[in-house]
C-alpha cells in the first residue's frame, strides 16, 4: 500500500454534507479524501446545463436552512456562495383569483384581508406560535441527541439541556408543541384559519417529502420543522442559491480545495474494509484499496449500513432498524427551459414579464387541503397524482445568470410521484408525470406549452439512480416523528457513531435531517473530532 | 407660489413611480429614494448579483474649467492632478491647513482644463477662496447633470447591449464618452459599493431615455432599482465612509476631538506627500505621517457566537437591524473604551454581522479582540468582535 492511499479520514459521498464534513476535518489538521461516485460533486445538490444555456438545480432546489456558521466557518462567502432572497409565495385559485404572501408583514396582511379578515387576524398570532414554537425546538438541531436510556454524563447534560428549553416555554406553548407533534397539519390549521387557498398553501409544506397526506398524523410535524427556515429568516440563510443548489455544493468544494482536501470524483465505493472489529479504509469499485484511521459516509442509511458494510459487522437489531427505516420518494422534479415566462391568468405581466414580482418567488399549487389529499389518494394506491401539488421556481428570475438573457428556467417540485409505482417507473410513466404537472399548470397559465424549450422529469428513481439515494426520498428518510432527533437514523445511534468502531454517518439521514443544511456533516465531523485518531 | 418640498431628480418621473414604500429621504434637499421595495433584500442583492441601478443626481457637482484647473485642484486635495491623465478618475479628500477632512470626492479630467469635483456638501466658497488670483472658473452643475450609479456584476453586460461603444476596455477608475438611446453620456468606471460598476453622467434635459433604455434592456439581467439604504449596507461591506456619519467635516466640526485626517481614515494611498509644491494640510500631514496617528478607521467583525450568548441569557435569538446602524457605539478594550463603531450593518453576502469603528491606538492593529456595545432587549452589552481589514469584501472582478 502506497502512502498517497493512506489517510487520517475517508469520506464516502460528495454531496453537500460529505464536502462540509471533509473541510471541517481538513481544518483540524486532517488529511482527508472525499469519495463521489458521480464525475461532478454535489450529490442532489448540483446544476446542471441539460439543455445548453439552461441551467437546472436539479433535485434540491432551496437552501432551507444552511447553517450560518458553516457559511462562516469555512468562508463559503469567498468561495462564491450566495444566497438570494425567495421574497413571496403566489396560489393561484381555481376561481380565477389568487393568495400571495409577499415578504413585507403589511402587505401580506392586507393581501389576507381582502380574502378574510378573519383569517388576516389569526394569522399574526398562528405565526408567533408556531415561530415560539419552532425557536423552542431548533436549539436542539445544534445539540448531539441524547440517548434517554443512556446514563453517561454528556447524555444526561444533553436531557437537561433540552428539558431547560422545554421549560422555557409557557404552558400554552407547551401544549401547542405536544399538539404539533400528534395532530395532522390539516387539523392544526382548520383550528386557526377559514380560507381555502390558504390552508391548502400552509398545510403543503407539511407533506414535503414524505408519504403522508396533509390528513395524516404526524404532519403537523413536519410544518413546525419548516418554520425553523422563517426563524432563522432574519439571518437569511433560507433562499435560492446563486448557480442553485449546484452553487451551494461549488462553494462547499471550493473550500475544500482551499483546505487540502482531496476529492476523487468516479470513485464508487465498494466496501469499508474492516480490521479487528474497526474500519480501516474502503475498496472502490475498480479495485483500489485506501487505508485511514476513520470512515465516515454521506451517503444514504440503507446503502451506508447494508451496502457498504457485511452485516456480520452490525447488531442485529440495529440491522433491522435501518431496514425498517422509511426511504421511499413520494415526489419527483420537472425542470423545464423557457422561451418566455407562463403568464398567470390571476395576475398577468405586461411586456415579457421581466417585472413580474410573482415569478420572482414561489408559485404552489395548492388550492385547498381537499385538493392535496386527492393527490396524496393518487399516490395511496401507488399511482401518480392525476392534480398533484407543485411548487414552482423561476430560478432565472432569481439569479438572471441561469439562463440566456430573455430566457428562463422553471423548478417544479411535484408531489405525489411514488417510489413504488404500480406496475414501475419507465419513460412512459415519466411522460405522464411531466404531463400531469403541465396539464396542471396549464389550468392557471394557459400559455405554459408555448414556453417551453425542453423539459427534464425526474422521478424517485431516477433521484436513486442519479443521487444515489435510497428510494429517493429527498430527506434520506421521511421526517416523521419516529425518524427523527434520537431515532436518527436508530436508537441508540443518532450521535454519529455507528456499531462499527471507525465509521461515522454524517448524512441527512442523520440528525438533525434533510434540506440543504450541512448540519449532519458539520455535526459529525466534530463527533469525530472529539473521538481523537 | 410659495415650495417648500424638496428638490426632484431629473429621474423623479420614474423614480416616484416605482418607490413602493414612498420612503422617501433627504439627500442634499433632494428626495432620494430610501428604497424600492419595502425590504431591502432584493435591492441589497441587485448590487451584488445582477445589476443595480440608483439615482445618485444629488451628488454635488462642480466644473472647474481654464489654465490654472489643475493648479487649484492640485493645491486643494491630496492627490497629485499633475499625474493625472485626460480620461481618469481620482477618489480624493480635501483637508484644511491642519490636515483634518474637510469632505471628499471624485476629480475628473475630461481635457488639460477642465474637471469635475463631486462632493458630499457644498465646497464652493471652499474652492473659490483657493482659486484666488488663478485664472480658472468653477461652477456648480449639480441641477444640470443627472447622475446614475450603475453597480453589480452584470452591469458591463447591461452597458455593451445599451452604449454605442462597447465599455470592456474601460478600466477602474477611469471615463469615457458614449451614447444611449441618442444620448451623449459620459461613463466612468466608479462607485460608492465596492462591486463592479460604472457612473452614467448626463445631461438633466436627456435623463429618461437613459434610464427607460437601461431598465428595458437590464430586465434580462436582473436590474433593479435601488435606493440608498441598500448602498449603505454594500459600501459598508465596501470599507467606504460617508461624510458626517463615519466622520465630521472640518468645517462642522465643535471641538477638535470631532475631526479626523486622511490617514485616520485609512487614506494614506491618496496622500501624495512626494507631490511638488504646497497643498492645504501639507504640514500637519507629513507631521502626522512621521510620528503616526493616534486614531484608525477599522474594520470590526462581531464574533456570532458571542451574540447569541448574550441574546441566549435573555431566551432570544440574535435581533439584527434591518439596515445600516448610522448609530455611534462605544468599543471597549476590558473596561476601557477605546473607540466607537460610526456604521454597523449585518453583511447578507458575509453573514456576519460588521462595523466600521474608530479606534485607538495601538487597538486598530488588525487581529486586536474588542468588545462592541450592542442592545440586547433594552440592556447595553457588550460583543466580543475582532479587528480585520478593509475592505470586508472585495470581488475580484470589482478592478478586473
Amino acid at each position: 500500500m502506497t502512502s498517497s492511499n493512506t489517510y487520517d479520514a475517508i469520506i464516502i459521498g460528495g454531496g453537500h454534507n460529505g464536502l462540509v464534513a471533509g473541510a471541517y476535518l481538513a481544518r483540524a489538521g486532517k488529511k482527508v479524501v472525499v469519495l463521489e461516485r458521480r464525475p461532478i460533486v454535489g450529490g442532489a445538490a448540483v446544476t446542471e446545463e441539460i439543455f445548453p444555456g439552461y441551467k437546472f438545480t436539479e433535485f434540491s432546489y432551496v437552501v432551507s436552512l444552511l447553517r450560518p456558521e458553516i457559511i462562516r466557518d469555512l468562508e463559503l462567502p469567498k468561495h462564491g456562495l450566495k444566497i438570494l432572497p425567495l421574497p413571496s409565495t403566489f396560489t393561484p385559485m381555481e376561481n380565477g383569483d389568487y393568495l400571495a404572501a409577499w415578504d413585507d408583514h403589511d402587505l401580506t396582511r392586507r393581501e389576507l384581508y381582502r380574502h378574510s379578515p378573519k383569517d388576516a387576524e389569526a394569522y399574526d398570532e398562528y405565526a408567533r406560535v408556531m415561530a415560539r414554537a419552532a425557536k423552542a425546538i431548533k436549539p436542539i438541531i445544534n445539540l448531539i441527541p441524547p440517548d434517554p436510556s443512556s446514563m453517561s454524563i454528556r447524555d444526561l447534560m444533553g436531557l437537561l439541556k433540552v428539558g431547560q428549553y422545554a421549560a422555557s416555554l409557557s404552558e400554552k406553548e407547551l401544549y401547542m408543541v405536544a399538539k404539533l407533534a400528534t395532530q395532522s397539519s390539516a387539523d392544526l390549521l382548520e383550528e386557526w384559519f377559514e380560507f381555502d387557498a390558504l390552508k391548502g398553501t400552509k398545510a403543503a409544506s407539511g407533506i414535503i417529502g414524505t408519504y403522508l397526506g396533509p390528513r395524516s398524523p404526524g404532519t403537523a410535524y413536519v410544518l413546525l420543522h419548516h418554520y425553523m427556515g422563517e426563524i432563522d429568516g432574519a439571518f437569511r440563510a433560507w433562499g435560492f442559491a446563486k448557480n442553485g443548489s449546484g452553487g451551494v455544493s461549488g462553494a462547499i468544494y471550493n473550500a475544500t480545495q482551499a483546505l487540502g482536501v482531496e476529492v476523487r470524483v468516479n470513485a464508487s465505493v465498494q466496501q469499508v474494509k474492516v480490521k479487528g472489529g474497526r474500519a480501516v479504509g474502503v475498496i472502490l469499485e475498480n479495485g483500489d484499496e485506501l487505508d485511514s484511521k476513520v470512515v465516515m459516509s454521506a451517503a444514504d442509511p440503507k446503502r451506508t449500513f447494508l451496502q457498504f458494510v457485511e452485516q456480520k459487522h452490525l447488531p442485529d437489531d440495529f440491522v433491522t432498524s435501518i431496514q425498517n427505516f422509511r426511504t421511499r420518494g413520494s415526489s419527483g422534479k420537472v425542470n423545464i427551459a423557457l422561451s418566455k415566462l407562463p403568464n398567470f391568468t390571476a395576475l398577468p405581466y405586461t411586456g415579457n414579464g421581466a417585472n413580474s414580482v410573482l415569478h420572482r418567488g414561489a408559485v404552489s399549487i395548492s388550492p385547498s387541503i381537499d385538493y392535496i389529499e386527492r393527490a396524496y389518494d393518487d399516490a395511496k394506491y401507488g399511482q401518480i397524482s392525476k392534480r398533484p401539488y407543485i411548487d414552482m421556481i423561476f430560478p432565472s428570475m432569481i439569479d438572471p445568470d441561469m439562463a440566456p438573457p430573455g430566457h428562463h428556467v422553471m423548478s417544479c417540485f411535484v408531489q405525489y410521484a411514488p417510489y413504488d409505482l404500480e406496475g414501475g417507473w419507465n419513460d412512459q410513466r415519466r411522460d405522464e408525470l411531466g404531463e400531469a404537472v403541465i396539464a396542471t399548470i396549464e389550468q392557471y397559465a394557459p400559455n405554459i406549452r408555448e414556453c417551453i424549450v425542453g423539459m427534464q422529469v425526474i422521478s424517485p428513481k431516477d433521484i436513486e439512480r442519479i443521487a444515489g439515494i435510497t428510494g429517493g426520498n429527498i430527506f434520506h428518510g421521511e421526517l416523521l416523528l419516529h425518524q427523527i432527533f434520537f431515532l436518527r437514523p436508530a436508537p441508540q445511534w443518532a450521535d454519529f457513531r455507528t456499531p462499527l468502531k471507525g465509521y461515522y454517518f454524517g448524512a441527512s439521514g442523520a440528525h438533525p435531517g434533510g434540506g440543504v443544511m450541512g448540519a449532519p456533516g458539520m455535526l459529525a465531523a466534530k463527533e469525530i473530532l472529539k473521538d481523537g485518531f | 407660489m410659495l415650495n417648500l418640498n424638496l428638490k426632484t431628480t431629473p429621474f423623479h418621473e420614474r423614480t416616484s413611480a416605482l418607490c413602493q414604500p414612498q420612503n422617501w429621504r433627504k439627500w442634499a434637499g433632494y428626495f432620494a429614494a430610501g428604497s424600492y421595495e419595502h425590504t431591502l433584500d432584493r435591492e441589497y442583492w441587485a448590487i451584488r448579483n445582477a445589476a443595480a441601478l440608483i439615482d445618485v443626481s444629488p451628488l454635488i457637482k462642480y466644473v472647474i474649467k481654464g489654465r490654472d484647473a489643475a493648479a487649484l485642484l492640485h493645491r486643494v486635495t491630496t492627490r497629485n492632478i499633475h499625474k493625472m491623465s485626460v480620461g481618469q478618475v481620482f477618489y480624493t479628500g480635501w483637508c484644511d491647513e491642519e490636515g483634518k477632512m474637510i469632505d471628499d470626492g471624485t476629480v475628473t479630467r475630461f481635457d488639460e482644463t477642465t474637471f469635475r469635483l463631486t462632493a458630499a456638501e457644498p465646497n464652493l466658497r471652499w474652492l473659490m477662496m483657493n482659486a484666488v488670483g488663478m485664472d480658472v472658473e468653477i461652477s456648480e452643475v449639480t441641477d444640470d447633470v443627472a447622475a446614475l450609479s450603475f453597480q453589480g456584476p452584470n452591469t458591463r453586460k447591461v452597458l455593451n447591449k445599451v452604449t454605442e461603444k462597447p465599455v470592456d476596455e474601460l478600466k477602474y477608475f477611469r471615463l469615457m464618452t458614449n451614447k444611449i438611446n441618442g444620448v451623449e453620456v459620459t461613463i466612468s468606471r466608479t462607485g460608492y459599493t465596492g462591486d463592479l460598476g460604472y457612473e452614467i453622467w448626463m445631461d438633466a434635459k436627456d435623463a429618461l431615455p437613459v434610464w427607460d433604455k437601461l431598465m428595458e434592456v437590464g430586465g434580462d439581467y436582473g436590474i433593479s432599482p435601488v435606493g440608498i439604504l441598500a448602498m449603505d449596507m454594500a459600501r459598508v461591506e465596501a470599507g467606504l465612509f460617508m461624510l458626517d456619519v463615519d466622520y465630521t467635516s472640518a468645517s462642522h466640526a465643535w471641538i477638535e476631538s470631532q475631526k479626523s485626517s486622511p490617514f485616520e481614515l485609512g487614506l494614506d494611498w491618496t496622500v501624495a506627500l512626494d507631490k511638488p509644491g504646497y497643498f492645504v494640510g501639507r504640514r500637519a500631514l507629513e507631521k502626522e505621517k512621521r510620528e503616526g496617528s493616534a486614531w484608525k478607521m477599522v474594520g470590526l467583525a462581531v464574533d456570532w457566537v458571542g451574540m447569541e450568548k448574550l441574546f441566549g441569557k435573555v431566551g432570544l435569538p440574535p435581533q439584527i437591524p434591518g439596515s445600516a446602524v448610522r448609530a455611534s457605539l462605544p468599543v471597549m478594550v476590558g473596561n476601557v473604551q477605546v473607540g466607537y463603531a460610526s456604521t454597523s450593518t449585518w453583511s447578507p453576502l458575509l453573514k456576519t454581522y460588521i462595523a466600521l469603528a474608530h479606534l485607538q491606538k495601538p487597538y486598530y492593529e488588525i487581529g486586536t479582540d474588542v468588545r462592541m456595545e450592542i442592545t440586547v432587549e433594552h440592556h447595553r452589552q457588550y460583543a466580543p468582535a475582532k479587528v480585520v481589514k478593509l475592505p470586508f469584501y472585495e470581488p475580484e472582478w470589482k478592478k478586473r
